[in-house]
């Protein structure tokens, strides 16, 4: 446990000095990293605790982004940061998951794909969102006096609102309402046989996840300067479903390792070829193969081994 | 509430899938503190009852009361909130959890922290007591850390026992609690059984006549959808008619 806190604090005190050490590619590298990590790891609380398999997360990054994009043009603050971009994103997983969590397996999978493609399609077409070219042009916030203008600033408030997300994530995978979704994972069934209105606590989990995923789309939108509608498009989902179960489900961490693997090996690859996808495919392919707990299982030795 | 009031009160109840008749019009009375057992042979309706009562499915008619309020139609865990608990024909366990937490999660189900997304599970001591207390009533005290998956078969089925109980329930519904064992798993279920508090009401569907004649109060014969004979265990014993359908065909 302390060695475990000390290690976690240890990576964070790493990626806070990051910059100190690395040139301006790799800082970006390691923000793009940790905002997908993290948007990576609010998926893993459906896909590895809840046992719900959300193919429409993009929905959740792409409203956390726009609002952000739309908000931070008005006002640069911290209300139009994090504040508004958490309850859109909120709000949009209440409606969505209150239809999507009354259906399971595929139907759910194509539910939520049908929700967030609606998105896509909506922003796609409308002026006020910038149709297809987005939302360019968007100010970083003012925060405490701070500007967050500043590349080390930014690096620092980027490390501390995701390794907030990772933790307030990993306290909630661990109390008691995270082994009610463990319950919910292993035997729904079961779980309604004992007493628990399984529907309520899926809903919440779904919200919860909604709005990291906001929040990761929030900081998405500050990172780049703009948002397309790219990001409500359903490979945004695919690829962080490719983070999680790269890095490993169920783990949170291994959301983040998947992260890292697929953005490493993205950069890595596309200065090579411009088949990087056919490359990721396949490791995608040898992972749910050989590898099925992820990295993360791989390292505590299970490779082989299928869960 | 009186003496006289029942337990559980079953009026008509029916239930068709599609023409077929699962349930015919079948009452039923529950006197709180009893331990009734529900015979029949195979497709006569008895886990069909089981699932009308607990909300799987819902009555095509009929009535259910339970504790002098009606709750037919209720959804599962609302019944099970009631005070009504079940156990499973097929093992219907958390497989990859370990003993203690499937005992913790159907103890902890009444709500209290369940939605508590920031504490520990530490933190409530009432549902963690309640589990290690049920896995010493059903002889897994000292698998308490097994994962419930890598249990022998007979101890899964203890467990199943163990999860239904484990919601203080008021009434106990047991499908084939032995199905599948061993006689000596039979004989230590059996004695759990009998072990269990008074306060807990038993309906129990078993085959194995010991079971049913050192368990049960009063035994109700299913047959083909609907009640044949209902009695104590002697009584329906020396009915012609139930030895014929049912003990007879048995032996």
């Amino acid at each position: 446990m302390i060695v475990r806190l000390l290690g976690v604090s240890a990576l964070v005190a790493a990626a806070a000095v990051f910059p100190a050490v690395a040139g301006a590619y790799p800082v970006k590298l390691l923000q793009e990293i940790l905002i997908w990590g993290v948007f990576a790891m609010s998926l893993d609380l459906l896909l590895g605790y809840a046992g719900m398999v959300s193919f429409g997360h993009s929905a959740f990054f792409g409203i956390g982004g726009y609002v952000a994009a739309l908000a931070l043009k008005q006002s640069p603050h911290l209300l139009s940061a994090l504040v508004l971009p958490a309850l859109a994103a909120a709000l949009a997983a209440l409606v969505i998951g209150f239809f999507s969590i009354r259906v399971s397996g595929v139907y759910f999978i194509m539910l939520t794909l049908a929700f967030s493609q609606m998105f896509y399609a909506y922003a796609f077409q409308v002026a006020w969102l910038g149709a297809e070219d987005g939302i360019i042009g968007v100010p970083r916030p003012r925060l405490l006096g701070l500007d967050l203008a500043s590349a080390t600033v930014f690096h620092l408030y980027l490390v501390a609102l995701i390794g907030l997300a990772a933790l307030v994530l990993w306290r909630v995978v661990r109390s008691p309402f995270g082994h009610v979704l463990r319950g919910i994972q292993e035997n729904e069934g079961r779980m309604e046989a004992v007493g628990y209105p399984v529907n309520r606590y899926k809903l919440l989990a779904f919200v919860i996840a909604g709005i990291v995923a906001g929040v990761a789309g929030s900081l998405y939108t500050q990172f780049v300067g703009s948002i397309t509608p790219d990001a409500f498009f359903w490979t945004t989902s695919g690829e962080a479903l490719l983070m999680v179960i790269i890095g490993g489900t169920g783990t949170l961490w291994g959301a983040v390792l998947g992260a890292a693997a697929f953005i490493l090996l993205q950069s890595l690859v596309s200065s090579y070829t411009e088949r990087w996808m056919l490359i990721l495919g396949l490791t995608f392919v040898l992972f749910v193969l050989f590898a099925p707990g992820g990295i993360v299982g791989a390292l505590s030795g299970r490779v082989g081994r299928r869960a | 509430m009186s003496l006289a009031t029942p337990l559980l009160l079953i009026e008509g109840l029916t239930r068709y899938f599609g023409a077929l008749s699962a349930l015919d019009a079948v009452s039923l009375k529950i006197a709180p503190r009893e331990r009734r057992a529900i015979i029949g042979p195979n497709g006569a309706g008895k886990t069909t009852l089981f699932n009308l009562i607990t909300g799987h499915l819902a009555p095509s008619a009929g009535r259910i009361r339970f504790d002098g309020d009606p709750i037919t139609g209720l959804p599962p865990h609302a019944v099970a909130r009631r005070g009504i608990s079940r156990s499973f024909q097929r093992t219907n366990l958390f497989p990859k959890l370990g003993v203690l937490e499937n005992l913790r999660l159907a103890a902890a189900a009444d709500g209290r922290g369940s939605y508590d997304l920031f504490g520990s599970i530490e933190r409530y001591r009432p549902p963690l007591d309640r589990a290690r207390a049920v896995a010493e009533a059903v002889g897994l005290l000292g698998r308490l850390d097994e994962v419930a998956g890598r249990l022998s078969y007979g101890e899964q089925r203890q467990l199943e026992v163990g999860v239904a109980l484990a919601t203080s329930p008021k009434l106990l519904l047991l499908d084939e609690p032995t199905a599948g064992m061993s006689p000596e798993e039979t004989q230590r279920m059996t004695r759990m059984l009998e072990g269990l508090p008074r306060e807990v009401t038993l309906l129990i569907i078993e085959h194995d006549m010991d079971v049913v004649s050192s368990l049960a109060d009063r035994v109700t014969v299913l047959h083909y959808v609907e009640v044949l004979a209902e009695g104590t265990f002697d009584e329906v014993k020396a009915d012609p008619r139930v030895y014929e359908v049912y003990l007879g065909g048995a032996g």
